[in-house]
């Protein structure tokens, strides 16, 4: 962001607004197994309330949420939780991503798939968080550099 | 030819906006355009797919609900075309994003977006 | 484009209407004799996983695998603008 003004009265209104929606970002998140919702919309969510405070008060201040090397290890978080998933599921004797054989203990069938599904569904959302912010950053940099 | 009517409307208004999307793609000269006609021929087919999976009569959202038999099929809509234009939808988005860090490339180094000043310096 | 449009519209009509539970998308078995699978995530999702919303069960559990190639998919898409805008910012310098 080159040109870049300095207005209190949106700055004061985005940092008002942005944990709210952040809470309700992993409140999709977690509540996607009883209502609408789930990985894709919550980490869509966490990314707005992200993105809210980069575009209100410019990359100065985005520097103390999230920094910009961060979001790239936080995308492969998300992505190596989901592979991670699968792959337990593997070696512990089932197909990929057979959540029925995940090694939590005292659990039936049907159980351990609602917390592998879970599991996953936190994964999206980091993956999803972490590279939506990550495009912004990308332009807002490549944009400055021309 | 009501019933006819009723049942058809949706494909219809979906067809029309495939068509202003692929007007924007072929005949705009602004690659920004351009981009916004992609966006709206991916938002024509995810409505499609919607609208396609919709019930007539007791059918509520996919969600289970203590009202609702499970095993009488036409309580529910039909889960699979959700499911299968929530990924789109983030894919959309996705290449949305690949389109306009190219579009920002080209900006920067021929600093222009219309197709034919772009061809001319290409040459 | 209007041609265009015309013969969409013209296709469109052997369409099955929009919302009759008797379509062939919603029924029971195929022309062919298999299962059609809309019913049977319906039928069992609750049963297979506990979970009320059929959606995230499907995306989750039946068809996590294209999930999980749709995540790599995004993953690449950041990844592009990365390499790309990165790169045009050090020539320019």
């Amino acid at each position: 962001m080159r040109d870049q003004f300095q207005s209190p009265i949106v700055l004061l209104g985005a940092r008002l607004l942005s944990p709210y929606i952040m809470v309700f970002g992993w409140y999709v998140i977690f509540h996607g197994h009883y209502s609408p919702g789930g990985g894709f919309q919550g980490g869509a969510l966490l990314a707005a309330s992200l993105l809210l405070i980069r575009v209100a008060g410019g990359s100065k201040l985005a520097e103390l949420q999230i920094q910009e090397f961060a979001t790239t290890p936080l995308a492969v978080i998300g992505v190596v939780i989901y592979f991670a998933t699968g792959l337990v599921a593997m070696i512990m004797g089932g197909y990929f991503l057979d959540y029925a054989q995940l090694p939590i203990p005292g659990m039936e069938a049907d159980w351990l798939r609602y917390t592998g599904i879970l599991i996953i569904e936190v994964g999206i959302g980091l993956a999803v968080m972490a590279i939506l912010v990550m495009i912004y950053d990308n332009m807002a940099r490549g944009e400055d550099y021309g | 030819m009501g019933d006819f009517f009723m049942g058809h409307y949706a494909y219809w208004f979906t067809i029309i906006l495939l068509c202003i999307g692929l007007y924007g793609i072929l005949f705009k000269k602004n690659l920004i355009k351009k981009t916004i006609g992609l966006a709206i021929l991916q938002i024509s087919v995810v409505l499609y797919f919607v609208s396609v999976a919709s019930k007539t009569g007791d059918a509520t959202v996919t969600v289970i609900d203590a009202n609702f038999p499970v095993d009488q099929v036409a309580n529910y809509l039909n889960p699979l075309p959700h499911t299968l234009m929530l990924t789109a939808i983030v894919v959309g988005v996705a290449t949305l994003g690949v389109a306009f860090t190219l579009l920002i490339a080209i900006y920067n180094r021929f600093n222009t977006l219309d197709e034919k000043e772009l061809i001319d310096k290409f040459q | 484009m209007v041609l265009f449009a015309g013969i969409m519209i013209y296709a469109a009509s052997d369409l099955p209407y929009r919302g009759d539970p008797d379509n062939l998308m919603h029924a029971e078995e195929s022309i062919t004799g298999t299962t059609v699978m809309g019913n049977y995530f319906i039928k069992n999702a609750y049963r297979d996983a506990r979970t009320p919303n059929m959606v995230t069960v499907v995306l989750g559990d039946y068809r996590s695998i294209d999930t999980f190639g749709e995540q790599v998919v995004i993953y690449t898409a950041g990844l592009i603008t990365l390499l790309v805008l990165r790169r045009s910012r050090r020539r320019s310098e």
